[in-house]
């Protein structure tokens, strides 16, 4: 009798604990992945909204909007925008964007919550290590954003916060309390990251499942793996060049601070100097653009081929070209330094090794192109966007082409052009990743389906929006117009921009509200959408055999065994047109498929 | 169980075609009109005509390839919408193709490289000694340039000098080539007369841009960088600041004058030497 209650008891406690544990302080990947997306949404939207506002200023200069003022008292006078909010606008935007959201919901999102589902793992292999890089990431979103109520306000330096400016508090209103909270967050950000990044490599390397040799991986995993390594070789470098800053800024140091005068004020730094923190910055920066287009292209190949009804054309060549990109992606940095004095030898050579990453791009690209050849294609919004990617990575590959050289760049550099380039290839090419994830695996994730047709409309608007919003700021950028500018009345030359500006504006906030369909839809179908079933792309990968939303420990008693490659779609003579990788060779009457080796 | 069955996909295949066809179309139709509007300013400088040059190969080369990749793409998309049960192709692997789509473009940006690395060395190469020299330097907010003086030779600089009002420039009265430097507000050139330029800043980075020429450097502090062009056409141009400096980077504007080598030297007579005569 006492016996069953106190069992009673125990199952009790235990379930209360258990919900907490297990939405909330989760061990489990598929949880930790589901968060990481979710608050990189909630961040998605302010980074939105931040960019809403400094298209505002860019649109309608002079304008006065009263409201917003009673909103941001700090931010506007009498109405109207200040300069130095317009700064810290674009500085938050641009961090946000690139660390706070793409980073967090490729890597950090899709990462944690496909690796061990297609591998055939029951989870990380530290799980406890994968909680804690998540939380890590609340912490860092509260240093950031406690930045805009500071003295000063948050940071106006941009994302790549080039000291003096960032170094030095009297250089700009931000450059206060707002940059050492920016550094800091960084800092702790970036400790997530690597506690993932590890995680993931060790991981893909240990936790296969019984016949999930490496070349019959996924390309989301080789895309994931090799993301990982970099994020794992960069992002220190970017820790110690941020804790120099820091040293610099609060204990006096002068790694990157000469000797100036800011306001009329001699300071008390000597010798440092502010072209190392370049170095420094994008030695990390260019490895992590392609930690932001990696995971994208892996599943993008995933997503295209199982829409296609083809397997992936060149998987060989698919996981060759990544690797190459991703060991080119350390030697092209000097690329965004091209106008800062460097000795033009290292100027030929950075060209070089700029416009060798474009043949592995080349070639991802025509493998893709080579998939969709007598496909039998079924375009869910998965597949739209999916398609949608590979024209906005063409686009925005062929203008890093001009930038790739010097002599080209020296006019275009800090230009318009330069942000239509990184906006093609980061905000409309690897957001299009994060959509397609979204739509194709949104089942696998709440066991409910999205709702197709308002998936499409997504993204038709998303793609029309995208191309009014970004193809006409190359233009602004062949006129000179250079970017970070509060506004262009000041330059004669520039008298003409306006129009230009202002339409580009109301393309961005249609792209902005366009965006509600996608919340709204991803909202109400967590609760209210159709039941999903197991497979219901009809996929081979192996996150497709488990339940919908898979169990913890994903697999049930048996874990799954892997027979084939990811990629058995429409085999002559097979049953159906999708063999999943755990059917075994007899299973099938048609020759099996190996991964395709066959030279 | 409500899961779409995509049995017939032809009409869409054709919508989407049609949006890809209408991107490129419309691509194409606002760069034609952009050229008459928003483009490249004329160029007015020498080497500036040859980074045209390499402007227009590569925007011919990608524009091209932009049109041809989503046609083609958009060929794909209209062709190949799923038919009810029919299936797809079981092809997925073809090394001379797979080569040959590696090797193209390799010897595509191999060329490309080589023709970029002519333009970037003559861009680089010594400058001719007859160039004249002056000095830019950059600071919150504004630009400011300085002449050697009759004596040709710059006088020595030092931060700790600096007094915003009587001496900005932190010339070194000890150093006698100081003495006659010229500080000015504008920068006035002489026309088809080569000119070196030092860069520097004061306080944050900075960039030297002036469109017109395709010329910019970035103003660093602690260094001094010298590039070298030669203005082509007479008449007056504006410098902007490229690299993000603070709260008024937008109105950094400053005033290049290019004019014939008389006119030049009226200026130059009426300017007076920065520094307060020795005492
Ligand atoms: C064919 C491949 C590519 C080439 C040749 C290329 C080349 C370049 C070059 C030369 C620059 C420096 C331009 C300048 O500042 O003057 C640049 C900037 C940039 N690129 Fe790319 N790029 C390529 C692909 C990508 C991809 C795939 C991404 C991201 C997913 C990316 C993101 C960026 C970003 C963020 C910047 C600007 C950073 C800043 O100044 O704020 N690029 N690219
Ligand atoms: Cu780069
Ligand atoms: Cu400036």
């Amino acid at each position: 009798m006492s016996t069953s209650h106190a069992a009673a008891t125990t199952e009790h406690v235990e379930h209360e604990l258990g919900f907490f544990r297990k939405y909330i302080f989760s061990l489990d990947h598929k949880i930790i992945g589901i968060q990481y997306l979710l608050t990189s949404m909630v961040m998605a939207l302010i980074g939105g909204v931040l960019a809403m506002l400094i298209r505002l200023q860019l649109g309608f200069p002079g304008w006065r909007w009263p409201e917003l003022q009673a909103l941001m008292p700090g931010g506007f006078q009498n109405g109207v925008l200040k300069p130095d909010f317009y700064l810290a606008l674009v500085t938050m935007h641009g961090t946000i964007m690139i660390f706070f959201v793409l980073t967090t919901a490729l890597s950090g999102g899709f990462g944690n919550f496909l690796i061990p589902l297609q591998i055939g793992a029951r989870d990380m292999a530290f799980p406890f290590m994968n909680a804690l890089s998540y939380w890590l990431y609340p912490p860092a979103v509260v240093l950031l954003l406690a930045a805009f109520v500071v003295t000063g306000g948050a940071p106006s330096s941009g994302w790549t916060a080039y000291p003096p400016l960032s170094a030095v508090a009297q250089a700009a209103p931000g450059s206060g309390l707002g940059q050492t909270l920016w550094l800091l967050s960084l800092v702790v950000l970036i400790l997530a990251f690597l506690f993932g990044g590890l995680n993931y490599i060790t991981t893909v390397l240990q936790l296969r499942a019984r016949g999930m040799s490496m070349l019959r991986l996924p390309l989301t995993i080789w895309a994931m793996f090799i993301t990982a390594l970099l994020m794992l070789l960069s992002f220190p470098v970017l820790t110690a060049a941020v804790i120099m800053l820091l040293f610099d800024r609060l204990a006096g140091t002068s790694f990157f601070v000469p000797e100036v005068v800011v306001g009329g004020q001699l300071l008390s730094h000597t010798g440092g100097n502010p072209i190392l923190w370049q170095h420094l910055f994008w030695f990390l920066g260019h490895p992590e653009v392609y930690v932001l287009i990696l995971p994208p292209m892996g599943m993008v190949s995933d997503i295209l081929a199982a829409n296609s009804r083809k397997p992936i054309f060149g998987y060989p060549f698919m996981v060759g070209s990544m690797a190459a990109i991703g060991i080119l992606s350390f030697l092209v940095w000097g690329h965004h330094m091209y106008t800062s004095g460097m000795h033009p030898l290292v100027g030929m050579a950075f060209m070089t090794t700029t416009l060798a990453i474009a043949v592995p791009s080349a070639v991802k690209t025509f493998n893709w192109l080579a998939t969709l050849w007598r496909a039998r294609i079924r375009f869910t919004p998965a597949m739209l966007f999916a398609i949608g990617f590979v024209s906005l990575f063409v686009t925005g590959g062929l203008t890093g082409v001009f930038l790739a050289q010097p002599p080209v760049d020296i006019q275009m550099h800090d230009t318009y052009f330069v942000v239509a380039h990184f906006h093609f290839v980061m905000a409309s090419a690897a957001m299009f990743g994060v959509f397609a994830g979204v739509y194709h695996w949104f089942p696998k994730m709440f066991g409910r389906m999205l709702n197709e047709r308002l998936g499409r409309l997504h993204f038709w608007l998303t793609f029309i929006g995208i191309y009014a919003t970004f193809f006409p700021m190359h233009f602004l950028g062949f006129a000179g117009v250079t970017r970070r500018y509060y506004a262009y009345q000041l330059f004669e030359r520039l008298r003409d921009v306006q129009p230009l500006n202002t339409a580009i504006s109301i393309a961005a906030f249609g792209l902005g509200l366009a965006q509600l369909l996608f919340i709204a839809n991803f909202v109400y179908s967590l609760f209210w959408g159709p039941r999903a079933e197991r497979n219901p792309w009809r996929a081979t990968t192996l996150e497709w055999q488990a339940p919908s939303p898979p169990p913890h420990g994903n697999w049930g008693a048996v874990e799954p065994e892997v027979h084939r490659w990811a990629y058995d779609y429409s085999v002559p003579g097979a049953p159906e047109d999708f063999i999943p990788q755990t059917t075994p060779a007899a299973a099938v009457a048609a020759p099996a498929h190996g991964h395709g080796g066959h030279a | 169980m409500p899961i779409p069955t995509h049995a017939d996909e032809r009409r869409t295949a054709a919508k989407v075609a049609a949006l890809i066809f209408a991107t490129v179309a419309l691509g194409v139709a606002f760069t034609l009109y952009a050229r008459g509007r928003w483009w490249l300013p004329p160029v007015a400088s020498a080497h500036g005509v040859l980074i045209d040059r390499l402007f227009y190969s590569t925007l011919w080369i990608t524009g091209a390839i932009f049109v041809l990749v989503h046609a083609f793409l958009g060929y794909l998309v209209w062709r190949h919408g799923a038919r009810g049960d029919e299936r797809a192709a079981h092809w997925h692997e073809h090394r001379r193709l797979e080569l040959t789509y590696t090797l193209v473009p390799a010897v595509g940006l191999a060329v490309m490289v080589s023709m970029s690395g002519v333009v970037w060395s003559k861009i680089h190469r010594a400058p001719p000694s007859d160039a004249m020299v002056v000095e830019v330097r950059g600071e919150q907010f504004a630009w400011q340039f300085r002449y050697p003086g009759p004596d040709g030779r710059f006088g020595r600089t030092d931060p700790k000098l600096i007094d915003p009002r009587r001496n900005p420039w932190g010339l070194d009265p000890a150093d006698p080539a100081a003495a006659d430097d010229l500080v000015t507000r504008d920068l006035h050139l002489v026309v088809d007369r080569p000119v070196r330029v030092r860069v520097r800043a004061r306080d944050v980075i900075h960039s030297f841009f002036v469109a017109e020429f395709r010329v910019k450097q970035d103003a660093v502090p602690g260094m001094t960088v010298e590039t070298w062009f030669v203005p082509t056409k007479t008449g007056v141009y504006e410098i902007a600041c490229a690299e993000l400096c603070g709260v008024g980077h937008y109105v950094m504007r400053g005033r290049v004058i290019v004019e014939g080598p008389d006119a030049f030297q009226a200026w130059l007579g009426q300017q007076k030497p920065a520094l307060p005569p020795a005492r």
